[in-house]
């Protein structure tokens, strides 16, 4: 059954994540084009995770849903890292 | 539907969570890319940063600032529903699709430009390159060409979405739904869309779940971005 509903969230609240977005893909370019080195990989993969959560968050209303669809994702981005995790061991020890 | 009536409930939180089951594997899928990439850039550092200076940037770039936006304009589509304002909300969907067109046209210009100097999977100016290089371009057409095909799939999804909202519905209420003393002169009630909330409801789900999928499909281009075009 529906659960406790979210009022509509604000637009003006749509329009600064998007704004946001947009600042973020132009200093992951900025970034890059510094040749930091290995921290460069680095920065490109955090400012793409905050860019996925913006947009999980927000757009995709997890932060107005119920908890249970946030733990229901962290369940799946943990399988996915032990996945990763677990590759990796294997390849670089063996 | 366990009641004898006419009256159904939309259940948002059941279907949101089947929609999310299933992103779910959308996100195992690429995952598992993903960390093919990224053991094969360790395994080939200096190949995987060479072949990615060929990518252009500005295409990149200019494709990503299109998802972004069409997923602004696919959360406006949502908000404008919410507030029914069906026109508004049919609106910003035909632009989402229409940024949808035109990210795929961008793709498209630059898959045949790669391929017009003979790169491609398997072609003879690649076979006389490095191994990197070759899982390099493997990688970014097998990716970016999925992830073309979610964005195809997603232009469908949102197409549909267009034909539910844009066309009348009407739904027939047993007269006894109307005051009493106008019982005796009707012989069936029709209603509007506008004024059927169940109905109204019911159609602000599926555009809710329509609009996860196309995020969905923004949120992996996030990714694809910086790992083909910016790293090196």
């Amino acid at each position: 059954m529906n659960a406790e509903k979210h009022p509509p969230v604000s637009l003006g609240t749509y329009l600064m994540v998007w704004l946001a977005l947009l600042a973020l893909t132009a200093l992951t370019i900025a970034v890059a084009s510094m040749h930091f080195g290995a921290w460069s990989v680095l920065a490109a993969i955090v400012i793409a995770t905050i860019k996925g959560t913006l947009v999980l968050l927000y757009f995709m209303h997890l932060r107005y849903e119920d908890r249970m669809f946030r733990i229901m994702l962290l369940l799946t981005l943990f399988t996915l890292a032990v996945i990763m995790l677990l590759t990796f061991v294997d390849v670089l020890l063996r | 539907m366990s009641t004898p009536t006419h009256e159904y409930h939309p259940d948002s939180t059941g279907s949101k969570i089947g929609m999310w089951l299933f992103l779910f594997t959308e996100l195992l899928l690429f995952g598992g890319m993903f960390l093919l990439y990224a053991v094969y850039r360790v395994k080939n550092p200096a190949d995987f940063h060479y072949a990615s200076l060929n990518l252009d940037t500005k295409t990149g770039a200019i494709n990503t600032a299109i998802l972004l936006t069409s997923s602004l304009t696919m959360v406006l589509s949502i908000g404008m529903l919410e507030r029914r304002h069906r026109k508004a909300s049919l609106w910003f969907l035909i632009i989402t699709i229409g940024f949808g067109v035109w990210f795929l046209v961008n793709k498209y210009l630059e898959w045949s430009h790669k391929i017009h100097h003979g790169i491609y999977p398997g072609s003879e100016e690649l076979t006389g390159r490095t191994a990197g290089e070759n899982l390099f371009y493997s990688l970014y057409f097998l990716m970016t060409g999925l992830h073309g095909i979610h964005v195809v799939a997603g232009m469908v999804v949102l197409g549909v979405m267009v034909w539910m909202i844009g066309k009348p519905h009407h739904r027939v209420l047993p007269v006894t739904t109307l005051p009493v003393d106008a019982q005796a002169h009707a012989v069936s009630v029709t209603v509007e869309y506008s004024e059927d909330a169940k109905l109204d409801q019911q159609k602000l789900i599926r555009l809710e779940n329509a609009g996860l999928y196309w995020h969905l499909v923004d949120v992996i281009w996030i990714f694809l971005f910086p790992l083909f075009y910016l790293i090196s």
